[in-house]
């Protein structure tokens, strides 16, 4: 409780100094926020959502706001992080915008802090209203630390045909806590492409703390990809809430490659007839790393269709923890909802908890779930090793596999080609 | 007329799998270039004989030898049998997860390829042979760029062995029940096939539980296994023969034995 005490001083102490020039309604919405998370304080494993996962790292680490860095850094030092050079870009370091290493697009795709005062109306309209802090205590916390972050905005009926890049990267410094805020906002009939990084320079331990809302109007279409590649030393939270129109598209994929803990809710919310949804995850752990992925998909009008496919490849002691809920509201008759959750256990100290959730009112729907948890599959080896490739390849082929399955799905070569380089590289070290 | 060389030679081969004994006492001679067909009632021993000569690590040998190319087989890793040339079609094809199967097919080519001190194949340089692999058997590439048997219909799944074989040109092929589950059309694709890839230092030994394939494919020496152990040997008439007469006069010769 103490730790509470002290976020929350810390929070009184940055809203009367740094951040009181604030407009009304943010600042509302930041006091709205610390509320809560005083409230709610932080979640322990007594809670159903937590049974798996002890923020205790996090909430006795006592951290600190994380201050504008003191050298910002070069481009050569982001390039590994960035898929490209040319089309949009912006850059975070220790939450603070660079706009000199970042490409941004008048307002429509720029740092939120300054879309926040310069097109006040159309973030107040969205900013907060699709990531739930209810029960949520870390977006909670995020809300009270709304500062700045990415805004993606995409006119109705326009196309951004290039992906775009937002990184989040943090130097490292010790004890120190970011809470990246990011809103996209795609609008009717528009289509983009995002990936967003999380990476770092140094070894922390820090805590990066980020939401971000995805707003899809109806027959919009964005591809979002989510890339957390963060220090093995780092605390890693975040949560992703998409709301989207009837007839949208939303393809959400993410990997999790880095952090010592890290924790990420996935929401989807399929608000009108009509709509289609992939969430397409990997999870690639080692050592003592710990990744929680509590993803809810929400059917909330009639004729969509989400499919859901997560892997996970669990080395060393790491521990691999999946929640996947399934909610089908009355009157979203035909419904079809498909979640599949495979774990593979490299070693025999890894653990893996899968848990489907499905909760179905309404009587017309077709909702399928499936999950494993197991060691490589004996007869794929001998399969493989049958066709003259040696044991250890086969090993290396069929852990590869697990990761490509997913990596297959994504439709930016350039990520795929990033990814692929990462897995491999990981692989090549056992 | 001088016979060829022989490659492949069990003796007295005696098999368990989960501590039960499933093969009694093999024994069985295959020349260079030739057809053998093992038949027999479920529960013979059909697969299990397959899947031990490609070294199916479950199965367990109790005694007895198996002699390839005047090497001791049963002494061979499943891969080392592979680049020496052995290569098992499966009954039941497995399903990888992840990997194209174009990407399996060179990954295990190059594995051979290393073994015969050849240079390994790029993708692209892999492509041209594959497209030429495929245009000699007269299919098209449309499972290249899936997932290994992933989504395979059951015939799929059994030409894909057959391209397979026709990629890796094995000297000794196992086909291990590639006819059951077979349409009739499949059937005469997989059979046709397997007739054009047969030559002179390549042999066969197929396992099949029905006669009709060997209308199709004409084996030098059909044996019936029954029991576990070899009990008849014979031309193709007896392939002829058991169909017409079934598995039981057979299985109660094996019994009194």
């Amino acid at each position: 409780m103490a730790h509470v005490e002290k976020l929350v001083g810390s929070y009184r102490a940055w809203a009367s100094n740094g951040a009181s020039a604030a407009p009304e309604w943010l600042r509302d919405l930041r006091e709205g926020g610390i509320a809560r998370f005083h409230d709610l304080g932080f979640p322990n494993m007594k809670q159903e959502a937590w049974r798996f996962t002890s923020v205790a790292p996090i909430a006795e680490g006592s951290f600190e706001l994380a201050k504008p860095p003191a050298r910002v850094p070069t481009l050569e030092q982001l390039r590994p992080f960035l898929l490209f050079e040319a089309g949009y870009r912006l850059v975070f370091v220790d939450g603070f915008f660079q706009a000199s290493l970042s490409t941004p697009c008048f307002d429509d795709i720029q740092s939120l802090a300054h879309v926040a005062t310069h097109r006040q109306d159309l973030v107040r309209q969205y900013l907060g209203k699709y990531a739930a802090t209810q029960d949520r205590p870390f977006s909670a916390l995020n809300t009270a630390f709304v500062r700045d972050g990415a805004f993606v905005h995409v006119p109705a009926k326009a196309t951004i045909a290039e992906p775009i890049q937002l990184l989040c990267l943090s130097t490292g410094d010790k004890q120190a806590v970011t809470h990246p805020r990011n809103l996209v906002v795609i609008e009717r009939e528009a289509r983009a492409s995002i990936v967003e990084t999380y990476a770092s320079l140094g070894e922390g331990p820090y805590w990066t703390n980020s939401v971000t809302e995805i707003v899809v109007g109806d027959a919009a279409r964005v591809d979002y990809h989510r890339v957390q590649r963060e220090h093995a030393r780092s605390y890693h939270v975040a949560a992703t809430q998409t709301h989207q129109g009837r007839d949208s598209t939303v393809n959400v994929h993410t990997v999790a490659f880095g952090a010592a803990l890290a924790r990420h809710d996935i929401g989807a919310v399929m608000a009108g007839p009509g709509g289609t949804l992939i969430l397409n995850g990997l999870y690639l752990l080692d050592g003592a790393q710990h990744a929680d992925h509590h993803t809810t998909i929400d059917h909330a009008a009639h004729h969509c269709q989400s499919h859901e496919y997560f892997n996970g490849v669990l080395d060393g002691k790491s521990r691999g923890v999946f929640t996947g809920r399934i909610i089908v509201r009355p009157g979203a008759q035909k419904t079809d909802s498909k979640q599949t959750n495979n774990n593979l256990l490299l070693s025999p100290d890894a653990h893996a908890d899968s848990q489907p959730q499905l909760e179905i009112y309404a009587d017309d729907v077709k909702c399928t779930h499936g999950s494993t948890v197991g060691p490589l599959d004996p007869r794929a080896l001998f399969y493989l090793r049958s066709r003259g490739v040696g044991e250890h390849e086969a090993r290396r082929l069929l852990t590869y596999g697990f990761a490509a399955e997913i990596l297959g799905r994504m439709e930016v070569a350039a990520l795929r080609a990033q990814l692929d380089a990462i897995v491999r590289g990981r692989l090549a070290e056992q | 007329m001088a016979k060829n060389k022989v490659l492949l030679e069990v003796k007295g081969l005696r098999v368990a799998v989960a501590g039960n004994e499933i093969l009694k006492g093999v024994d069985l001679t295959m020349r260079d270039g030739e057809v053998h067909a093992i038949m027999g009632p479920n529960g013979s021993g059909k697969s299990t004989l397959a899947q031990v000569l490609a070294g199916h690590p479950a199965y367990e040998v109790l005694a007895g030898s198996a002699t390839y190319d005047g090497k001791d087989l049963l002494d061979l890793k499943p891969e080392e049998r592979a680049r020496a040339g052995v290569f098992l079609a499966f009954q039941y094809p497995v399903e990888i997860r992840g990997i194209t199967n174009s990407y399996f097919l060179r990954s295990a080519l190059n594995a051979l390829r290393r073994e015969w001190g050849e240079p390994e194949l790029d993708p692209i340089d892999f492509l041209q042979f594959l497209e030429a692999k495929l245009k000699a058997i007269g299919w098209d590439d449309s499972m290249m760029n899936r997932p290994v048997n992933e989504g395979f219909s059951g015939g799929e799944k059994k030409r894909n062995e057959i391209l397979q074989l026709a990629v890796l040109e094995p000297r000794l092929a196992i086909l291990d029940e590639t006819d059951s589950g077979l349409d009739i059309d499949a059937l005469k694709t997989v059979a046709e096939t397997v007739n054009k890839l047969r030559a002179p230092d390549r042999s066969f030994l197929i396992v099949t539980h029905y006669q009709r394939l060997l209308n199709y494919i004409t084996p030098d020496v059909v044996h019936v296994l029954a029991d576990g152990r070899i009990v008849k040997s014979g031309g193709p008439e007896l392939a002829h023969e058991l169909e017409a007469k079934g598995y039981d006069w057979l299985r109660d010769a094996a019994m009194v034995s």
